[in-house]
């Protein structure tokens, strides 16, 4: 099990590298550096300044071992715009991002997973069939018209929710997120409904395949000879069987979501770290694009890392090895 | 003692796939009676409709199949029919199933505990302390040493036959009247074959069940049961006590099989396989599914055999191989 | 002729891949209709210019004071305006048609793109294995690992915008799809018995995986092919509307779509709402399509 978690994390350390190199070499490699890293209206002397400072002019490799020693000390550059060290301003708006996302998966997961135990338990039936063309009309659904569609329903025409912005942050148990109240949860809803809709599709697609996959298997008509209900047999031996793709590849999507609450937050105009993305491309403001992309690659790492350790916790065949 | 009475009376059953390549009737008008504390074997090749006469019993069909007529009456009440949760009741507690490849048939993710105390606390509200006492004293009787380690472990733990006992165990677990055994040690090795068998006759003894042991394999059937039953393309075409079918094959089929048997043939001579293969069970002939395959074919096997009995033994055929004077219509 | 005749009798007798799609697609009425809307789309996106009364981006037929009209109102000089107009008085209608066939250009354009590469150099890993397939399929996991949004916006970011350099970015993040499929296709292709006799035959290589390999792959391909094309219209139109798609003189339904989201508020919803519509009849349709052979062609789910 430990060399199991060894293995991973060194290949993990591997992508990350692979990463930062591409990265290093996209930021200074190619196009002009110092367009990318020195703001647009700096003075002559400013920008001899900070060319040496960053080692511009020196060769490519010493370079990139300055640019990782900086990035091992969390110094990814300053923002032009802010001017603040640009891993502080993406930790700063990193929370209402993870906020937005991880309500959004259990959104797509309290939602999906029932409706596709519904479609695999009756396949073949019009509920099957209205469910899965549903599916498709999931992603099929442009997200970011998706989310202009809610706020003119439900904040223009009917005034319930609010159309943009996080609401109040409370606090529990130490820990701050806008679910605690009222005004944050109303904020939250519109912003978390639109993200989780094309996982909401996947969701489903996988659960009912799985389930389908499953109910033919011999143990379930085992369990059926024993005697069991059908209640447990769904319950425990289909669910237990189907959670082990669904994690790993809910797992997976989980990072193409945090990438994708771009749009959201661009809709929502929710303080994440997708809307600054936007706005530092809208204003050339790289050292926040690069820090940006280095957080992001580091974030699906360990994503993916948890994902293999739940894997590896629910399917006792990898757990537990081979026969005795 | 008085004679054992009868537990298990299948009547003209009938289980029939509708396909879309047409109607397979894999089990054809079949009637047998099972008494209590029998041990009778239903032998046959694979696509006989032997397994399919187990699931029909428990009411296991998968759709498309059906069963279309016939009584299936156990201790007196007829299972076809039965309202759901009357059957799910006498499913593992009255009546159990063993079936082919534990390994398909266990599930994977979770613990032999788990699925042995659930399978007791679907039937009986004991307390989950009782269950797991239950459960550990059924692996206990089927032979696995330190049984209370086990319990936490999980089927691909185990070896093969060890996954059998275990699925055997499960089948103790409330005393059924009836085990239905299909092909139990089919996927283990020979000498774990053995092995098996004799647990399982020395388990039906003790606790005075019946058991019907599914098999293809007449050499391993021959020695744990009492009567044999011979189906091939769906029907029963040769049934009696063990002995008398073995020593006097009636049904060509029969005779054709123990001729098969390596064991059978002495040293020296060829083996004699039976030639062609089974009709696929849409494509079967009328009258005696058999005839393409046998030597003493003629056109009165193009209609339905009539049925032959000496003693205890009978037979559907034109053309036993056996001379009765009592030859009945069927 | 010869070739073409076979081919109609080989659909109509036999168990064609290209047979099995279309009867796939006939047997289910959903299926059908959504692929009689596709072609009604894709004859609106080719005829468009001749179908509509205006050019939307013909600054000149354009008349400033017939902007943000509601739909089914007429113009001033008598133009009716079936859904409205938007803020600078250009007729919906004939904007949602240009629009569409941007769209739909720039998504089969890039889709069949990352299809010839995809395919290739699936092929290629496949054929060859060893060293070559693992550093294909490691670049394809990597490609397949990230989200093709990011990936998009980051090039996007880089390369600035343009409709050459929007296709370049949605090939990118496509190919890596084709070449994972085609791959397992042509792993199971290679093992075949007509490979073998093309080698011993001494057929050149180009040629056995062109001519010989290339066509029994085709099926699954095709069914990524078009879930892809949905896949890159709608990444193109979330580009567009976040401002780095494609630039203001391309304009496609997603830029159309972002031009309405100011005047949301006010109520003016018919700016955004009816490209928006557009955008998901066209890619649901393709998906509903594409979906459907893909369970026909799948030897596990095919029978319904």
């Amino acid at each position: 099990m430990s060399v199991f978690i060894i293995r991973r994390l060194l290949q993990s350390l591997a992508v990350l590298s692979v990463t930062a190199l591409l990265v290093f070499l996209g930021v200074y490699a190619i196009g002009d550096p110092t367009e990318m890293l020195i703001a647009p209206d700096a003075s002559a002397a400013e920008r001899l300044q900070v060319i040496t400072s960053l080692g511009l002019d020196k060769p490519l490799w010493q370079q990139f071992m300055h640019f990782v020693w900086n990035a091992l000390h969390g110094d990814l550059g300053r923002s032009f715009v802010f001017n603040q060290p640009s891993i502080s301003l993406i930790l700063q708006r990193l929370p209402a991002t993870l906020e937005l996302t991880l309500v959004a998966l259990l959104l797509a997961l309290g939602l999906g997973i029932p409706l596709g135990l519904i479609s695999g338990l009756k396949p073949g039936s019009r509920l099957d069939a209205g469910i899965m063309t549903g599916s498709i009309f999931g992603f099929s659904l442009p997200s970011f018209w998706q989310g202009m569609m809610l706020i003119m329903v439900f904040s223009v025409w009917l005034g319930w929710l609010p159309s943009t912005g996080r609401g109040e942050i409370g606090s529990f148990l130490g820990i701050h997120s806008s679910l605690f109240t009222l005004d944050g949860l109303s904020h939250l809803i519109l912003p978390a409904v639109n993200l989780s809709l094309f996982k909401l599709s996947l969701v489903i697609r996988l659960t009912r395949s799985g389930v389908r996959e499953t109910m033919s298997l011999d143990f379930i008509k085992f369990a059926r000879a024993r005697g069991l209900s059908e209640a447990r047999i769904v319950g425990v031996h289909v669910l237990k069987n189907i959670m082990i793709p669904l994690i790993t590849v809910v797992g997976m999507e989980l990072g193409s979501m945090l990438a994708f609450a771009v749009v959201t937050e661009s809709i929502f105009a929710w303080p994440g770290i997708g809307k600054l993305l936007i706005n530092s491309i809208m204003r050339l403001d790289r050292p926040v694009v690069v820090a940006y992309l280095l957080v992001i690659v580091t974030l699906f790492i360990l994503i993916n890392l948890l994902v293999d350790l739940l894997y590896s916790l629910i399917d006792p065949r990898i757990r537990l090895g081979g026969q005795r | 003692m008085s004679s054992p009475e009868i537990l298990l009376d299948v009547a003209h059953l009938s289980t029939h796939f509708e396909t879309r390549r047409g109607v397979m009737k894999a089990v054809d008008d079949i009637s047998f009676r099972i008494h209590e504390r029998e041990i009778v074997g239903l032998v046959g090749e694979s696509g006989s409709g032997k397994s399919i006469t187990g699931f029909s019993i428990l009411g296991l069909l998968d759709p498309p199949g059906r069963i279309v007529t016939g009584s299936i009456r156990f201790k007196g009440q007829d299972l076809v029919g039965l309202p759901a949760a009357q059957m799910r009741a006498l499913r593992g507690k009255r009546i159990a199933m063993i079936f082919q490849d534990p390994m398909m048939t266990l599930n994977p993710v979770l613990s032999i505990g788990t699925q042995m105390m659930e399978t007791v606390l679907a039937h009986d509200k004991v307390s989950r302390a009782e269950a797991r006492q239950r459960s550990r004293d059924a692996l206990g009787m089927v032979g696995i040493a330190s049984p209370e380690e086990r319990l936490d472990a999980y089927p691909h733990q185990f070896s093969g036959g060890m996954r059998q006992r275990v699925a055997i165990a499960i089948a103790l677990l409330h005393r059924p009247d009836l085990i239905i055994a299909d092909e139990p040690t089919t996927a283990l090795d020979v000498t774990i074959q053995s092995q098996i068998l004799f647990e399982v006759k020395r388990l039906a003894r003790e606790f005075n069940m019946a058991l019907i042991w599914i098999s293809h394999d007449l050499g391993v059937v021959a020695g744990l049961v009492s009567r044999i039953m011979v189906m091939y393309a769906g029907r029963i075409v040769e049934a009696g006590p063990v002995s008398s079918v073995l020593d006097q094959p009636a049904h060509p089929y029969t005779a054709g099989l123990l001729a098969a048997i390596p064991a059978m043939t002495p040293k020296g001579m060829p083996l004699q396989p039976i030639p062609g293969m089974a009709p696929a069970p849409n494509l079967r002939p009328a009258g005696c599914a058999f005839q393409d395959r046998c030597r003493h074919a003629d056109a009165a096997c193009q209609s339905t055999p009539p049925t032959g009995m000496l003693g205890e033994q009978y037979w559907q055929c034109a053309h036993p191989l056996i001379h009765t004077s009592h030859k009945e219509p069927a | 002729m010869k070739p073409a005749l076979s081919w109609f009798a080989r659909l109509r007798n036999g168990n064609t891949p290209s047979g099995r799609m279309l009867a796939g697609i006939l047997a289910s009425p959903l299926a059908t209709l959504s692929a009689c809307v596709c072609l009604l789309l894709l004859f609106a996106a080719l005829c468009g210019p001749f179908l509509v009364a205006q050019n939307p981006y013909d600054l000149a037929a354009l008349n400033i004071l017939d902007s943000k009209l509601p739909p089914g109102s007429s113009g001033f000089e008598g133009a009716n305006y079936w859904l409205g107009t938007d803020g600078q008085g250009r007729d919906m209608l004939s904007a949602m048609v240009y629009g569409l066939r941007t769209s739909i250009g720039v998504g089969v354009f890039s889709g069949v793109l990352a299809m010839a590469v995809g395919t290739l150099l699936g092929l290629i890993a496949a054929y060859f294995g060893g060293r070559l397939d693992s550093l294909i399929m490691r670049s394809v996991d990597l490609m397949l690992g990230l989200p093709t949004i990011l990936v998009a916006l980051m090039l996007l970011a880089v390369l600035g915008q343009g409709v050459g350099k929007v296709i370049f970015a949605l090939t990118l993040v496509q190919w890596a799809h084709f070449a994972r499929t085609v791959r397992s296709a042509a792993l199971v292709e290679k093992q075949k018995d007509y490979v073998e006799a093309a080698i011993t035959l001494g057929i050149s290589t180009p040629r056995i995986l062109l001519r010989h390999l290339l066509p029994n792959c085709l099926p699954p391909v095709i069914v990524v092919g078009m879930l892809q094309v949905a896949s890159a219209i709608s990444a193109e139109a979330t580009l567009s509307f976040l401002g780095i798609g494609l630039p203001i003189t391309e304009p496609s339904l997603g830029l159309l779509i972002a031009n309405g989201y100011e005047t949301l508020m006010s109520g003016e919803y018919w700016i955004s709402f009816y490209p928006g519509m557009l955008l998901l009849v066209l890619v649901f349709n393709i998906n509903i399509v594409g979906d459907r052979v893909r369970e026909v062609l799948n030897p596990r789910t095919g029978e319904r």
